[in-house]
């Protein structure tokens, strides 16, 4: 039996975007192969490593484990998605300052898993930080580099909360 | 091999009555999938075989949880995550929080359902455990209407269950009379996250005045299903804690359980330290006063 292509919407970093494909296509395939946004990594491809990590309605999912179908109509958000125009977003800033990034393949997700961490819980302990990227493999600098970055990205958006800058 | 996405017809479920009816007119032609979190993992690999497809994930009717005095319903759509988050089941079933919080990382738990968990039937899985000891009853779906059994009666093997090729789940029921009870739960696997079960206990049990009035026992990872330590519970129940009676719980125990050795672990591992599980909690029950070891 073979699936047809179907058309699907998505909102992706808030823009509409129709691609035919078949429904049981991986989002990660459809964000990487049918949109270009190759931000999106492929670690394990079983929903254990974090690297193709985005937001669907604002949660965090392994985008390798969502088929297509699922996300229709909803609400993704990529690491392409976190940057406004040349700006980056305060975790991609920390990232690089700290050496939070190594070979690359992981950042992706643990930028994704990071920016959801930080809207539920803005000061988080480093327990806190752990915990909310344990689904996040890196096999390159470590985790300690990481979890600074993070550490200093809630550091960064509390003092321009402070500073009256969104 | 890779799966590939074009080898299978894949719908939406307009909504439950539409996924019921589908299920009805070609009974067992249909898997329903949910959070993906284990079929897109056997797709990935090139093992899934279903041929067509139907999502259930989002199905409003099956995303709610509902409490009455007597009861706590928790739809089959309903997400580890959501559980994790809920005032009242961290509240009055902490042992299915903690369960909830086991299930992969947050982004696993955002996906995966509790109904996707006890419907796959693996015999390690998290959830099961806390739901036998809490007393749990699944209450089943088809056009043919609901029905209602206890969740300990639901898997008859390994991956085998009671749901007919045109049922679905829609709730778990838990009775809300375990306030009062001591609560274990203990998860052991190769490291402290995002592991597999090697062997898992989880109990409640009610003193009454020095002697065990009540008591459940269930395990992960010991038999071919999830299980209720029934043999283990009847020794116990109405017995006064002493060493004694945790040495001879433990002879009983390693009797009762039949675990295999696979990948993660080892029969003989697995049923000494589900007897060491049962150990630790009948020592948390048992008064401080009544300690042998610190008499």
């Amino acid at each position: 039996m073979t699936a047809s292509p179907i058309k699907i919407q998505l909102l992706i970093n808030g823009q509409s975007e129709i691609v035919s494909v078949p429904p049981m296509k991986r989002l990660l395939d459809v964000l990487r192969e049918d949109l270009h946004l190759t931000g999106t990594k492929e670690g394990c491809g079983e929903g254990e490593c974090g690297s193709c990590s985005v937001r669907m309605n604002g949660r965090l999912v392994n985008s390798c484990l969502v088929p297509v179908l699922q996300a229709q109509g909803a609400h993704i958000q990529t690491v392409e998605g976190l940057a406004i125009d040349a700006e980056l977003h305060p975790l991609q800033k920390a990232f690089l300052e700290c050496g939070g990034a190594q070979c690359g393949i992981c950042t992706p997700g643990m930028l994704m898993a990071a920016t959801c961490l930080l809207e539920h819980n803005p000061h988080p302990s480093l327990e806190e930080i752990r915990e909310g990227l344990a689904g996040n493999l890196c096999r390159c600098t470590g985790f300690v580099k990481i979890f600074e970055a993070v550490t200093r990205a809630a550091a960064m958006q509390s003092s321009s909360v402070a500073k009256g800058h969104p | 091999m890779r799966g590939n996405a074009e080898s299978h017809e894949f719908i939406r479920a307009a909504d439950l009555l539409d996924a019921l009816r589908r299920l009805n007119d070609a009974p067992g032609a249909w898997t329903p999938i949910a959070g993906g979190t284990e079929l897109m993992v056997a797709h990935a690999a090139g093992r899934l075989t279903s041929p067509r497809l139907i999502s259930l994930w989002g199905l409003p009717e099956l995303q709610f949880i509902e409490s009455t005095d007597e009861s706590l319903s928790i739809g089959a759509g309903i997400t580890f995550g959501d559980i994790r988050h809920h005032a009242l089941i961290h509240a009055e079933f902490p042992l299915l929080t903690r369960a909830a919080s086991w299930i992969g990382a947050i982004a696993n738990q955002n996906r995966a359902t509790l109904a996707g968990n006890i419907v796959n039937g693996s015999p390690a899985a998290d959830a099961p455990p806390a739901l036998l000891v809490y007393d749990a009853e699944i209450e089943l779906v088809s056009l043919r209407g609901k029905r209602k059994i206890p969740y300990a009666d639901f898997h008859l093997g390994y991956k085998r269950n009671v749901l007919a090729p045109d049922e679905l789940v829609f709730a778990l029921h838990l009775p809300r009379r375990f306030q009062k009870h001591a609560q274990y739960l203990r998860k052991v696997g190769a490291r402290r996250a995002m592991a597999i079960t090697k062997v898992a206990l989880a109990g409640t049990a009610l003193l009454k005045e020095g002697t065990i009035g009540e008591i459940r026992l269930a395990a992960a990872s010991v038999a071919d299903r999830p299980v209720r330590l029934l043999a283990t519970e009847a020794l116990l129940l109405g017995s006064t804690l002493s060493r004694e009676l945790r040495n001879l719980a433990r002879e009983c125990l390693l009797h009762e359980v039949k675990p295999i050795d696979d990948i993660r672990s080892s029969a003989d591992y697995r049923r000494h330290v589900a007897a060491n599980l049962l150990d630790e909690f009948l020592l948390q029950l048992q008064p401080a006063t009544a300690h042998e070891e610190t008499a």
